[in-house]
């Protein structure tokens, strides 16, 4: 996509959600539209150190919880009135800082390594949250809505277009990686480590930018949770189904191109939020995973990988 | 006798117990086009990784043009100026055969940029390699001697005043092993020095200025080609007694 066209793309989805609150009165809509949101944010971080790079990371769900019980964190200190948007940019440092620090102690390591120690990080962390009880340990917190919702007609219809926002920051910021001078050397670490340093690639410290990037992101799309489900305890917030799902969008949706995971997000988000209405919610966690599994072995390279296929075809 | 851009002293190397390099000395003058031969499981590839940063002696001390690299990462080699290619060709699989020149140019030879575009400098490279009718192809499709060709684009492309080519000509058919040798006799005239590590005499001797040959982890003999091949020690070395 041209940058103009882009930045037209992105400008047209902000109109159309500010649009949707003024139409649209059942909260249902905003409530769906936000999981599948919380979803793409997940999947554009998880793609950067996981697709960009080459990194699978396990422990999505944990860098998730830490954004959530950042905004719990700050907001029993200084008080619920504290601003969202100080909420998410803390969330973002914190995690960032902790995808840096997990970074420097397993990347220099290869692969399955980085993989397995992002799974320890987040049942440490969780661990961790479950014992600290100024932020409600095993047992959970309880977080008021706050009163105001600025011009939207309500709370949730604000939390949307928080979303809307930073997700659309995402896609920018990893469309703007895959191009640049930093994405072909992730790139290039991805396609063979070795010669990538022998290509003059500082591959360790772009690992590190990469998986800070990655946290900082996941992060973000934490912080504003809290506020979202108004009880957070571990169990939901470190929950396997968070993890699974930034793993899963950007599989499907193709991991190299920087489009992959938003429409990997976007398809299997909607399908989720449909099968948990007309169905039922725990059969939702199937269709994950089948349709993981059906993209892993007929279309590795995803969604993206298949139309690319298409269209050089259709040029010869 | 012109300065040596590359001074190798006493390089020991270890895996466990097993002593892949002894005391190896070698030097490379400017310029200069030398060969380095041994039979399998002598340590000439693992000499190369020494020099060019993907693995670290546990002795000696390698300087290249003035700086001690022993201990240095091998992105900075590179950016001094030490290219090499890989014996199994290792290309970026999701670029094309031109984003593959990009990576080296970009952060190699960054300092020593031309005031032109990436994909200028890059078309530049692949015409003189004999590649610019691929370039804007995937380079995982490539046949055989093109990617050993791309290896050599690659290493190129970092603007080195050293390259190490291992085994570039393995498996290629007579006329693709000559394709090769001419690329590399090209670069040495435009003041590359190059090692070649070779299995193919024929190349080794018409390429090589000097030859050292390494057997079992330590320099057996050293010299022009023509003093090599009749060197009893290295007869016994690939022949045995």
């Amino acid at each position: 996509m041209k940058g103009a066209a882009f930045w037209i793309s992105i400008v047209a989805v902000l109109v159309a959600g500010l649009v949707l609150t003024r139409v649209v009165s059942n909260e249902y809509y905003f409530n769906a539209l936000y999981v599948i949101l919380q979803g793409a944010i997940m999947a554009v971080a998880w793609n950067v150190l996981g697709g960009f790079t080459g990194y699978v990371n396990f422990g999505s769900a944990g860098f998730f919880a830490i954004g959530a019980y950042t905004s719990i964190a700050l907001g029993k200190a200084f008080g619920q009135s504290l601003p969202l948007p100080v909420m998410i940019a803390t969330a973002a440092v914190v995690c960032g800082l902790i995808g840096l620090s997990l970074g420097y102690l397993t990347l220099r390591l290869k692969g399955v390594y980085f993989s397995i120690a992002t799974l320890a990080m987040a049942i440490v962390f969780e661990t961790l949250m479950n014992n600290w009880s100024y932020v409600g340990g095993a047992r959970g917190a309880y977080i008021l809505t706050p009163d105001s919702h600025l011009w939207f007609n309500s709370y949730i219809e604000m939390l949307f277009m928080v979303m809307l926002l930073l997700t659309l920051g995402s896609v920018a910021i990893s469309r703007a990686l895959n191009a640049s001078r930093l994405g072909r050397g992730l790139a290039s670490i991805r396609d063979d480590e070795v010669a990538a340093e022998c290509a003059g690639v500082p591959t360790l410290r772009l690992k590190l930018i990469s998986a800070t990037i990655m946290g900082a992101m996941m992060g973000v799309a934490g912080a504003p949770y809290p506020y979202f489900v108004t009880f957070v305890d571990p169990a939901s917030a470190f929950s396997l189904f968070v993890a699974v799902n930034a793993i899963a969008m950007p599989m499907i949706g193709g991991t190299a191109h920087w489009i992959g995971p938003v429409i990997g997000a976007l398809l299997v988000g909607t399908a989720q939020q449909v099968i948990t209405v007309t169905v039922s919610s725990e059969l939702n966690v199937l269709v994950v995973g089948v349709m993981l599994v059906l993209f892993i072995t007929l279309a590795p390279q995803g969604i993206v990988g298949l139309a690319q296929k298409y269209l050089a075809r259709r040029r010869r | 006798m012109s300065e040596p851009v590359l001074t190798v002293t006493n390089v020991t190397k270890r895996f466990g117990g097993f002593l892949a390099l002894q005391n190896v000395e070698l030097h490379v003058n400017a310029g200069e086009r030398l060969g380095l031969i041994g039979p399998n499981g002598s340590g000439k590839t693992t000499l190369i990784n020494c020099i060019s940063g993907a693995l670290f002696n546990d002795e000696g001390s390698i300087v290249f043009e003035g700086h001690d690299i022993t201990r240095m990462p091998a992105y900075r080699r590179a950016r001094l100026g030490v290219a090499r290619s890989f014996q199994i060709p290792k290309p970026f699989r999701s670029m094309t055969v031109l984003e593959n020149l990009r990576v080296p140019l970009e952060y190699a030879a960054r300092s020593r940029a031309e005031h032109r575009s990436i994909t200028d400098e890059a078309m530049d490279v692949l015409k003189q390699i004999g590649l610019e009718q691929r370039a804007h192809e995937n380079s995982a499709g490539l046949t055989q001697v093109d990617m050993r060709k791309l290896e050599l684009a690659r290493a190129l492309a970092a603007k080195p005043r050293l390259l190490v080519s291992d085994e570039a000509m393995a498996g290629l058919s007579h006329s693709e092993v000559d394709e090769i040798l001419e690329i590399l006799l090209a670069l040495n005239r435009r003041g590359v020095a190059v090692i070649m590590i070779e299995h193919i005499m024929r190349a080794v001797m018409r390429f090589s200025e000097r030859v050292v040959v390494l057997d079992a982890g330590q320099k057996i003999a050293e010299g022009v080609p023509a003093e090599i091949v009749r060197n009893p020690q290295v007869e016994r070395a690939y022949l045995g007694e």
